[in-house]
């Protein structure tokens, strides 16, 4: 009976090899080759060059994960300490975004930091910068936001703080309640009951959160393009460029593909390790 | 389930509801066109539809770059295309562009001599010319005291955080070159490195607000920047939603470029496309397409007559300044370049400045 | 100190849900808008609403977008089940190496799926126009077209593609709750396996389908990475429209468009929970009556 169920999963079997190992195999052949088809190194030699990209990428996106953990955990804790209907409520309110196209909820915040957008406008009106002005003797007409580094980090936060929530709020929300109870009795403190029961229980959430936030975030173009205005390029861009922008070089672009696929899954191995031994010592 | 049953149920009615179902009949007649953006009067597409029967499908790609990297890939799969001089150059000598028919072009008679057996198709056997004009400096004046004439401007650490850089390599670092006095067909590695150097320094000045294409418009109507370098026909749009953006081809020079409709070798549609390229060829399209997309019409009976059509339609002579721009009188035409296509090192010595001046 | 502590935490949730949904309202507003501008307010109209439905390749790319999906959460959903199901049965060390691979789209940043998608497509193109050539050119029979490209039918691979792991995800956990002696049971009853299946297994694994399938579908909808490496010219999202439209002027259309997405998945949303909540007291009357 349960080898001939296994059958089932033949078809499927079939489609990872050809739409799962072989595009990926496809893209190592590429990123060592040359634009003739021979084989090269030169690929990952130019890399040298992009350096740079790759520690901005990798610089902004770790600061997008921290500041959606600093602001995702304590609402998902909180939440969890709230009744059903508010708690099912607020799970809706976080959904409905994910619902929308992230394109169009960045393209909103492109109307917001522009230099003539609403937020500079709502500054002029209240006087801000004309109080910034006088303070600090510049002259400035509007505070520039679009087109920096802070606005790319904000579009990141917004579109993948839901996917920092989720994750951690299912886990809390299945601690087992007996476990705080216990450690109260055994005369633990709020604080302490949160720093050595719920934060370490908690730890599998927050790493599956991480995950979703930082890989998306490393690589994203679109968002870089529209708030970062293309002076920041981040390793996405870069790809993006190589296949379908303005530096046609589709071996270059596999190349640097391919070693940020290794750096990810490299990161993601040594945090899982990390959470298991964790979850280890929670259980002894 | 029944959840699931429902969203289901909800979102095909959706879909049903939905005009225009995608998947037409095979003996359909369709024409993919892929063009700039803001770079057609729409309602000549619909014209053309009433008129023949056949579906065009309208796209844009937003620099030669990109458009030759679409293709490259297989991305891109359409018939008609609008390049650029350099671009039909390459794109010739990469043998993806198929001969015309020109029996089937009669209006191609109409193109003035000028446009025709240029450096790109000397035998004028791929293209037929769909828009001329000039690569200049646009800026506001309520923003930047004086009037700019020179490429420094677009360097001037003076304007820093005001000044967009157009997003292709070719146009980039044409600034850089021509405001450095070299020759904008430079293939002197030496030339170009200097180029790209100028381009970075003024970069890591703060000097460039965003490296844009078609989002100049809206940051230079809405006042979001003050200096940008772009296309004379794109100025004379925004000038009508901003009065206060001027226009300029600086005094070292400039490019002229000369944008011209081909049929891709691998087109399926070929007859389809060699239809359309005669319909915009013909002087009422033409007339129509100056008036919306503001760029030089390279047929001559069009040229001639716009002055006339403009009076005709808006009831107020054609201000001449403003023409002048459009159609670049030959005192500045002297004075500008045709782009060249270049050796496969010069177009790879591109693609990796290019690519590192965006670190 | 415990009410002021309450309020502190919902505060901090009442900006974080403002720091969510004003873009959100911000969009709307601004579809009304009477001026061509997304920031500054000219009075209302509706006139963006007009234009929208005549925009052919907005109405298209919705089309496109919902088929899309559609197909590809109905495809993966029933293949991603038989999948688990497959894999369940499986002997250990088959299935986990398995799993590792059906993990890695998950794992791996959408621009890698897609940029590899693209490259493995337009040379299984290539290929494959060289052995149509080759086979036209032997026999007459059958014609092969020799010229593939991307498309919708690459669009729909993509997808399917990257929604079969997260089915498995959801259906594997409830396949391994399920009690291994039913299916013995039922067929030491005189159930054909056939009939296990139907009658016993899928019962069991239905809420992990479910979700499954709803993951899926908000995978797909939400999308843009890989649609944009592996749609071509000839298809294109929404999401891939709109793209297209803020690298030009950008029109109020886009505010029109998300307007309209808002209120259709809110409407649903809503929907759903009115019934759920009915759902909830009905079984809680039921139980009191008892």
């Amino acid at each position: 009976m349960k080898n001939k169920l296994s059958r089932l999963a033949v078809p499927y079997v079939v489609w990872m090899a050809l739409f799962v190992v072989a595009p990926i195999i496809m893209m190592v052949i590429y990123a060592f080759s040359a634009s003739n088809g021979g084989f090269t190194l030169n690929n990952f030699v130019k890399m040298g060059a992009y350096a740079e990209v790759f520690i901005r990428s990798f610089k902004l996106a770790l600061i997008a994960t921290a500041i959606c953990l600093l602001v995702g955990y304590p609402v998902s804790y909180f939440m969890s300490k709230e009744g059903p209907r508010f708690q099912r409520m607020a799970m809706v309110l976080i959904m409905l975004p994910m619902w929308m196209n992230f394109l169009l909820r960045t393209y909103s915040w492109m109307t917001i930091l522009e230099n003539n957008g609403l937020l500079n406008q709502l500054f002029q009106k209240i006087g801000l910068i004309a109080l910034y002005n006088r303070m600090t003797g510049a002259d400035l007409s509007y505070f520039p936001m679009m087109n920096t580094q802070g606005a790319v980090v904000l579009g990141m936060v917004y579109n993948y703080l839901p996917f920092m929530i989720l994750p951690i709020y299912s886990v809390i929300i299945k601690l087992d309640g007996s476990l705080i109870e216990a450690a109260r009795d055994l005369g633990a403190g709020s604080a302490t009951v949160f720093r050595r029961v719920i934060l370490p229980l908690s730890l599998p959430g927050v790493l599956s959160g991480i995950t979703m936030v930082f890989v998306p975030a490393v690589s994203t173009f679109a968002i870089s393009q529209m708030l970062g205005g293309g002076t920041e390029l981040l390793l996405g861009d870069l790809i993006e460029q190589q296949f379908m922008g303005g530096a046609y070089n589709p071996q270059l672009g596999a190349a640097i593909s391919l070693v940020m696929m290794v750096i990810v899954v490299v990161c993601m191995l040594v945090m899982n390790r990390f959470g298991e031994g964790e979850e280890q010592a929670v259980m002894l | 389930m029944k959840k699931i049953a429902l969203v289901l149920a909800m979102l095909m009615a959706m879909t049903m509801l939905l005009p225009g179902c995608g998947s037409g009949g095979d003996d359909e007649r369709v024409v993919n066109v892929c063009s700039w953006g803001e770079y057609i009067d729409e309602s000549l597409i619909d014209e053309f539809e009433s008129e023949t029967g056949i579906t065009v499908n309208y796209q844009t790609v937003e620099s030669n770059e990109a458009l030759y990297s679409l293709l490259k890939t297989g991305a891109g799969d359409y018939d008609v295309i609008v390049p650029s001089d350099y671009m039909i150059g390459r794109l010739i000598a990469e043998d993806m562009l198929s001969e015309l028919d020109y029996s089937n072009i009669p209006n191609y008679e109409k193109i003035d001599e000028q446009y025709k057996g240029l450096s790109y198709d000397p035998e004028n056997k791929y293209t037929v010319p769909y828009t001329w004009g000039t690569l200049g400096i646009i800026y506001n004046s309520k923003m930047v005291k004086g009037d700019i004439t020179s490429w420094d401007a677009m360097f001037d650490p003076q304007y820093a955080g005001n000044v967009l850089m157009i997003r292709n390599s070719r146009d980039a670092l044409a600034a850089a070159l021509l405001d450095l006095g070299y020759n904008i067909n430079t293939t002197d590695e030496k030339e170009l490195t200097a180029a790209y150097e100028k381009l970075k320094t003024a970069k890591e000045a703060g000097v460039y607000q965003a490296f844009v294409m078609d989002e100049v418009f809206q940051k230079m109507e809405g006042g979001n920047a003050a200096i940008a370098m772009y296309y004379a026909g794109d100025y004379l749009t925004m000038l009508e939603n901003n009065p206060d953006l001027r226009y300029v081809v600086p005094k070292e020079g400039s490019n002229w470029f000369v944008d011209a409709m081909c049929v891709l070798k691998n087109a399926q549609h070929k007859t389809e496309a060699e239809e359309w390229i005669n319909f915009i060829a013909s002087t009422e399209s033409n007339l129509a397409n100056m008036d919306y997309v503001g760029y030089a019409s390279p047929n001559g009976e069009a040229l001639t007559q716009y002055p006339a059509y403009y009076e005709e339609n808006y009831g107020e002579a054609l201000d001449n300044a403003q023409f002048e721009v459009m159609a670049a009188p030959d005192s500045v035409l002297k004075n500008c370049t045709l782009y060249e296509n270049l050796p496969q090192d010069t177009l790879n010595l591109y693609n990796d400045l290019w690519t590192q001046l965006g670190i | 100190m415990k009410k002021s502590n309450r309020f502190g935490n919902r505060l901090l949730m009442a900006l974080v849900f403002l720091f969510l949904y004003a873009p959100i309202l911000i969009l709307i507003i601004f579809s009304f808008n009477a001026g061509n501008s997304s920031s500054v307010w000219k009075g209302f109209s509706l006139a963006w609403y007009g234009k929208l439905f005549h925009n052919r390749l907005i109405m298209q790319s919705v089309y496109t977008t919902l088929i899309v999906s559609f197909l590809a959460t109905a495809i993966a959903t029933v293949a991603g089940t038989f999948a688990a199901i497959g894999f369940y049965a499986m002997r250990r060390k088959l299935r986990d190496s398995l799993v590792t691979v059906n993990n890695i789209p998950m794992m791996n940043a959408d621009i890698v799926t897609g940029v590899s998608l693209c490259l493995f497509f337009v040379a299984f193109f290539n290929g494959w126009g060289s052995f149509a050539g080759w086979l036209n050119s032997i026999q007459s029979v059958i014609v092969l077209p020799t010229r593939l490209t991307l498309g919708f039918g690459t669009l729909l691979i993509a997808h399917i593609s990257f929604n079969i792991p997260y089915v498995i995800l959801s259906v594997g956990p409830k396949l391994r709750q399920m009690d291994k002696n039913l299916i013995d049971a039922a067929q030491d009853l005189g159930c054909t396996w056939m009939q296990a299946f139907w009658k016993v297994v899928l019962p069991e694994i239905k809420p992990g389908i479910v979700s499954g399938a709803l993951t899926a579908f908000t995978m797909s909808i939400d999308d843009f990475v890989i649609s944009y490496f592996t749609a071509g010219s000839s298809a294109s999202t929404l999401a891939m429209t709109i793209y297209g439209m803020t690298k030009k002027r950008v029109s109020p259309q886009i505010n029109a468009v998300s307007t309209l997405l808002f209120a259709a998945v809110l409407l649903l949303l809503v929907i759903i929970n009115v019934r759920e909540a009915r759902q909830e007291k009905r079984a809680a009357e039921n139980r009191i009556n008892l």
